[in-house]
């Protein structure tokens, strides 16, 4: 019964994640969840403080990441990252398919799929444009790296930030560990997209960059993610949390481009942290209740090759079905009580997994299905056919990849 | 005579050329560019497609990527008609590229297109939308190699025969 409600709850803060209706906001639905749960004492208060405890840091590393990139475009960083890209790609579009996949691994790892997605995605359409170059490969481009380039670090992604909290890893051992299996999963989308779009990355694109696709470079702004990337390597020495560090640049970066609290306060998106804070708790819930038996009575055990490709397709099928966040909160804990290779054989999973959809899940591209049957955007069977070309292949090298670095490292 | 030059990013200068040569000069020409309105819109709306994000909207400073693209197609089409040298009407239009071009080849009399696949002989010459394009406009056709065009040197060679 407490497992069937919890997983109730569950669904329902996932549908409205999907679905976003207007009257039942993700976040409220997720937090209502929270306290039927506490109410119907199917999680007791000391399980929420403990789940609490456990996700805050995170959360809060997440809260300082939105801000620290929505400083960077306040400081015209992506302006800067599209001239840079305009001028690199010397008017030849396989050139601009280049520098697109250098700014986009970068950004990704850097300052995580969010910011990929959301700030350098336009800028990558509106630079294709400008040059005359075709955009769809580029802007598909953009869109498959924020997923495949987010191995590489924790911040690159929030399934990574989870991950890193649950693994114990350093924050260097991670990105060692991480470093060949991020390395072939770029290499697998360059070869797949330069192969699919040979017709449209064929010879020069009439027009160079202007004068006027010469924005300023923000060496503030880059000085201080320089910074933050150093501290971040050195935090396990000098013995601060990530989170701290990130925060620290967030702020500095926020007083420079003085950016209003309010601003900065959006920038953070408090809905989102509600959102993740709430299905973290439901899912530790849903866990003590069986899920986690059920989860661990799926995977298999050990760090061979074999196991870490099992435990990298079960976590792509699940992020597939669910979306990648309620996949890694399900199987994280299961994975992490076998080690840190099976975590970050999960996390190339959820993360590579996701482009095989360009919804990032089959329940997301259903509901569009049915709700916008007469969208554009939905016409973009081009799009999954690049996801299936890349998404296994890509899967299978970086799986080994990581057993390989485990192997060495 | 009613022509229609499908005028698009890589090949537009060798169908201008083409149609420049070609046409009567009483033709009656026109320009037509098409953006695909998909890609526009994936890359516009990206936050919609990540779980429980809700990032605050883009500075209005921000032009939308439609304005962009409309304003590089109109821009595009000036520099075409320029090239051609004579009057002609200009038409820029939005959607599912090959349709559109169909379309707008209703009463036209014949298209000018450019071969956009790779740069030696057969089917691989022609790109996606542009042998959609080819297979069912309702007009007579001018397809063009936007280079030189290859040597027969480049034919695939004969299916090996089976006895």
């Amino acid at each position: 019964m407490s497992e069937a409600v919890a997983l109730i709850v569950l669904a329902a803060s996932l549908v409205a994640a999907i679905a976003r209706p207007r009257w039942a906001p993700d976040w409220a639905v997720a937090a209502g969840g929270v306290i039927l749960l506490l109410a119907t004492g199917i999680l007791s208060l000391h399980g929420a403080r403990s789940a609490v405890s456990d996700l805050g840091p995170t959360v809060g590393f997440l809260a300082a990441l939105l801000v620290l990139a929505d400083g960077c475009r306040r400081a015209g960083m992506f302006e800067a990252l599209g001239g840079a890209m305009a001028l690199g790609s010397r008017g030849r579009p396989a050139r601009l398919l280049a520098m697109v996949f250098l700014v986009a691994a970068l950004t990704t790892a850097v300052l995580s799929l969010d910011a990929t997605v959301v700030l350098l995605t336009p800028i990558v359409f509106v630079t294709a444009a400008r040059l005359r170059a075709n955009p769809r490969p580029h802007v598909y481009a953009c869109s498959h790296l924020a997923n495949s380039a987010s191995l590489l670090l924790p911040m690159s992604n929030l399934t990574n930030l989870l991950a890193f909290q649950a693994s114990g890893l350093s924050f260097t051992r991670f990105g060692g560990l991480m470093a060949l299996p991020w390395l072939v999963a770029l290499a697998v989308e360059w070869v797949v997209l330069r192969r699919s779009f040979a017709g449209e990355l064929r010879g020069g694109a009439p027009r160079s960059a202007r004068p006027t696709d010469r924005p300023e470079v923000p060496w503030f702004a880059l000085a201080v993610v320089a910074l933050a990337l150093i501290g971040f390597g050195l935090s396990s020495l000098i013995g601060v949390a990530p989170a701290w560090i990130a925060a620290g640049a967030a702020v500095v970066l926020a007083l420079r481009e003085r950016a209003p609290v309010s601003e900065m306060a959006r920038a953070a998106q408090p809905t989102f942290l509600v959102f993740v804070l709430a299905l973290g708790i439901i899912v530790h819930a849903a866990s003590q209740h069986g899920l986690s038996s059920a989860v661990a009575s799926l995977m298999p055990h050990g760090t061979t090759l074999p196991v870490l490709l099992a435990v990298a397709g079960i976590s792509a099928v699940l992020a597939n079905l669910l979306n990648n966040l309620p996949a890694t909160l399900i199987i994280l804990p299961v994975a992490a009580s076998s080690g840190a290779g099976q975590v970050l054989a999960m996390l190339v999973g959820v993360n590579i997994g996701p482009n095989l959809t360009y919804v990032g899940s089959l329940a997301t591209l259903l509901w569009r299905r049915i709700a916008h049957a007469h969208d554009h955007e939905t016409d973009l069977g081009e799009f999954t056919r690049l996801g299936l070309r890349t998404v296994p292949l890509g899967l299978a090298a970086s799986t080994a990849a990581l057993w390989l670095a485990l192997q060495v490292l | 005579m009613r022509a229609v030059v499908w005028i698009s990013e890589g090949t537009w200068q060798a169908c201008v050329d083409e149609a420049a040569a070609f046409l009567p000069k009483d033709a009656d020409v026109t320009l037509l560019h098409v953006a695909p309105s998909d890609v526009e819109e994936f890359a516009a709306r990206g936050p919609g497609r990540l779980l429980g994000r809700h990032p605050p909207p883009p500075p209005p400073a921000d032009p939308p990527l439609r304005a962009v693209a409309e304003e590089e197609a109109q821009a595009l089409l000036a520099d075409a008609q320029t090239r051609l040298a004579r009057p002609a009407h200009t038409v820029s239009r939005r959607g599912r590229v090959e349709r559109e071009v169909v379309a707008a080849c209703a009463s036209a009399d014949l298209l000018v297109l450019a071969r956009d696949g790779e740069a030696r002989l057969g089917p691989k010459s022609l790109g996606k939308h542009t042998r959609f394009a080819l297979d069912h406009v309702p007009c007579q056709v001018l397809l063009v190699w936007p280079e030189a065009p290859p040597g027969i040197e480049t034919i695939p060679p004969p299916p090996r025969d089976h006895h």
